[in-house]
């Protein structure tokens, strides 16, 4: 034999792949730290030409500008931290609407795709391809200033049934105003969801122990009605008082007015998230194999219980991961307000910029916001994954 | 044994137009109802759009400011250098339409249809002038990459390479601009000059280019093994992945000053487009990830034992696969960052969305919202739609994204 017995001999240490590898990190590590510190110091020595420092502590500062819609109390002379939480909310608000709104109508296209009526599947197609082409932020303006912004003058407001007012300055609807017992009647609502989730988490049990499959979500909401109705009529004075808009000279009273700008981002929104939202759905719909709907008739389930037991549970499994995604979508293309002059999140985080020149702060800030919500989101995706997960065998 | 002729031909449904009818639109009377409420639907809105763009709407505001809308301010001494710069890239589509999808009717219709449809437009003598001369050269293209498609195939991938050098300079121009002289044929144009479509053509470009390298290391970045490396790549992504694209672009105008030395002086334009490349770098680097994804273990054991390196794995391997796999997903993200384009409005540049704005500020054309985001809405989805339709085309004739 000529070849020597196979001999452990060590690598040298440079042709070692550990050690290449840990090497290749380290340098990667440092190049990225430098490049954070020479950033950093920039940062610093420019900030230091313009005579500021780094630091929080701006935001219990006086805000000085008005905010045009307010959750919340808010005034000239609050701070930046108050007109932080201002934004906030109205980023909130403004998404949860567009969220609600946009699943009802993502899942009426999404059905309306499918339809065999051929005129409603057209129209549906079309809506879909009209959208998605479409730049959001064009679309919104377009939607601002080419309509909501050219609804009639107050007064030749378009009225419906005497009590909802179309004009230029908002769309004036009913609303009911708390009155003096309306902290009692919240507490009622509090304690009516609270005897919901029993009977929801109760039934649930029961579906667990015995296998039968009542309609949890149904009798949940009908508890919550039902001690919310008692509430109402138990109360002396009733806890919300209607009111009605009417026309008063340049403006309209009563009621509530959604301004143009509200009106504008949460039906644009609405609308576009709308058109993925039932792609979304169709999806999903159809991953349900028709096998499976003709198993169900066979075994004597009626249509609604073949939706409620077999196909629904299978599409939401294929449905909701991506439209979280749009939910998340939704809530961060909201950010967008800024072009058309609703202050939300970021419109008002701008208006502190321009007031108080802290740019790297509050980027960072509504960055972090963002992020939140999007951590949020990952944590409830990873959650509802981990739950429905297929059991295989 | 029965008789031959008792046997009844089997039930077949007559087809014709009333029976489609009831098929299709009154199945039954829930059917019926939506069907004349949907058809209602359509026949108001028709109508609606119908009266308002042939006799309420002013368009005037379009044809008074179309060069507004294609090019912004861009001085009109120096329009010729962008007339060029668009007849190479169109010597380029039609050579390559030539060498790659010989036969296609598309081929036809962009090089000759486009052209004569032009030319029917309101165009000023001169743009007709230059419609023809672009004509021509794609015409030319054509021709050349008909008859020699082999020897050419090289020289058109190089000038593809130098295209948005090429284009990016004679947009720009080399010689300084001097006060009171008049300039040269390549006297400096300043971006703030750049505007409309050209901006926001570039802006498209120059992300998705410089985006891709930095999306593919990410995107095997993320896949390392390397701890350091792979939490980086993470963090990256799901940073800018979590926040709004504005964000990002204000942190460009706003930070991005603030980053560099004092004295260095970014282009404000030149923000923009590290904004939108670090921000589509993110989502092109999820993109390839999925593609990797999709590669079976078997080609990576295959390729280790044959003796390739893991580097050379990647490169001859798995990264040809993977990418051709995603391209369909590639041109739906070039699309995407084409209608995202808009934003950098926002923040202050005069990309078609900005000079819309600028235009609605004249006080000739005030009030007249809906026509100019009309037009403008129309540009935006056309120039999509048309995208997404030709690359279907294109990857239904080339057999891409199917292996």
């Amino acid at each position: 034999m000529q070849h020597s017995p196979a001999r452990k001999r060590a690598a040298p240490f440079w042709r070692d792949e550990r050690f290449l590898q840990a090497l290749g990190q380290g340098l990667f590590l440092l190049a990225v730290v430098g490049v954070a510190l020479f950033i950093l110091n920039n940062m610093r020595a420019g900030l230091q030409k313009q005579g500021m420092t780094l630091g929080l502590s701006f935001l219990s500062g006086i805000a000085g500008f008005d905010i045009a819609e307010l959750p919340i109390a808010y005034s000239r002379s609050s701070t930046y931290w108050q007109a932080y939480t201002v934004g906030l909310l109205n980023t909130l608000i403004v998404s949860g609407i567009g969220i609600l709104f946009s699943t009802i109508l993502g899942v009426i296209l999404g059905v309306a795709r499918l339809s065999k009526n051929f005129l409603i599947n057209r129209l549906a197609a079309l809506y879909l391809e009209l959208i998605r082409n479409m730049s959001l932020l064009v679309f919104l303006i377009f939607w601002y200033q080419g309509l909501c912004l050219k609804l009639p003058k107050i007064k030749e407001a378009i009225v419906w049934f005497d009590s909802i007012y179309w004009t230029n300055r908002g769309i004036g609807i009913p609303w009911g105003i708390p009155t003096a017992s309306y902290p009692t009647f919240q507490l009622i609502l509090l304690s009516g969801i609270f005897l919901a989730l029993i009977v929801f988490f109760s039934l649930r049990t029961y579906a667990n122990r015995t296998g039968r499959a009542p309609l949890t979500l149904l009798w949940s909401a009908l508890a919550f009605l039902v001690v919310a109705a008692l509430g109402w009529l138990i109360l002396p004075v009733k806890p919300l008082e209607f009111s009605i808009p009417f026309p008063d000279g340049l403006k309209i009273s009563g009621g509530k007015i959604l301004t143009p700008e509200f009106m504008a981002l949460t039906s644009g929104l609405t609308l576009y998230t709308a058109a993925f939202i039932g792609e979304v759905v169709r999806a999903g719909i159809l991953s349900v194999s028709h096998g499976q709907v003709e198993a169900a008739r066979a075994l004597g389930l009626n249509g609604f219980q073949t939706l409620r037991l077999v196909v629904l549970p299978q599409a939401l499994r294929v449905i909701v991961p991506p439209l979280t995604s749009q939910y998340l979508n939704l809530t961060k293309n909201s950010s967008l307000a800024v072009a058309i002059g609703y202050p939300d999140l970021f419109y008002v985080s701008g208006t502190i910029i321009n007031q108080s020149g802290r740019a790297v702060e509050m980027i960072g800030i509504v960055m972090l916001t963002y992020l939140t919500f999007s951590l949020v989101t990952s944590l409830f995706m990873n959650w509802y994954n981990a739950k429905i997960k297929l059991v295989e065998r | 044994m029965q008789n031959s002729e008792t046997i009844l031909p089997p039930i077949t449904e007559r087809s014709g137009p009333l029976r489609w009818l009831r098929h299709n639109l009154f199945n039954t009377w829930g059917d019926a109802l939506l069907t004349v409420a949907s058809a209602s639907l359509i026949y108001w809105l028709v109508k609606s759009l119908l009266i308002w763009a042939i006799s309420t709407a002013e368009w005037d505001v379009i044809v008074a400011n179309l060069r507004l809308f294609l090019i912004g301010q861009f001085p009109l001494e120096q329009v010729g250098r962008l007339w060029i710069a668009l007849a190479f890239l169109v010597f380029l589509t039609g050579n390559s339409l030539a060498i790659w999808d010989r036969n296609s009717r598309l081929a036809a219709i962009l090089i000759l249809g486009l052209p004569v449809f032009l030319l029917f437009l309101p165009f000023a003598p001169q743009t007709r002038v230059w419609l023809g001369v672009l004509a021509a050269t794609g015409i030319l293209g054509w021709g050349l990459g008909y008859t020699a498609p082999q020897s050419l195939k090289r020289g058109v991938a190089v000038g593809w390479l130098i295209a948005l050098p090429v284009f990016v300079l004679l947009t720009h121009g080399f010689t300084p601009a001097v006060e009171d002289v008049p300039g040269t044929a390549l006297t400096v144009v300043p971006t703030n000059l750049w505007g409309g479509l050209l901006l926001t053509f570039l802006l498209t470009v120059v992300a998705n280019i410089f985006s891709f390298p930095l999306g593919l290391l990410l995107a095997l970045g993320r896949r390392s093994e390397l701890s350091i490396i792979r939490w980086f790549s993470i963090g990256y992504i799901e940073l800018v992945r979590g926040v709004p694209l504005i964000t990002i672009l204000f942190m460009a105008q706003l930070m991005l000053p603030l980053f560099v030395p004092g004295g260095i002086d970014i282009d404000r334009v030149l923000r923009a487009m590290v904004g939108m490349t670090l921000f589509s770098a993110a989502y092109l680097a999820e993109n390839v990830r999925g593609g990797l994804q999709a590669i079976p273990k078997g080609q990576f054991e295959a390729a280790y034992a044959l003796g390739l390196s893991g580097a050379k794995t990647m490169y001859f391997i798995i990264l040809p696969q993977a990418l051709r796999l995603i391209i369909p997903i590639l041109v739906g993200q070039f699309i995407s960052m084409f209608k995202d384009t808009a934003l950098v409005a926002i923040v202050g540049l005069f990309d078609l969305l900005g000079i819309a704005r600028t235009v609605l500020s004249q006080p000739e054309f005030i009030g007249l919202h809906r026509e100019v985001y009309a037009f403008v809405s129309l540009f935006y989805w056309g120039l999509s739609y048309a995208m997404s339709y030709i690359s279907q085309r294109l990857e239904t004739s080339l057999g891409l994204g199917v292996r």
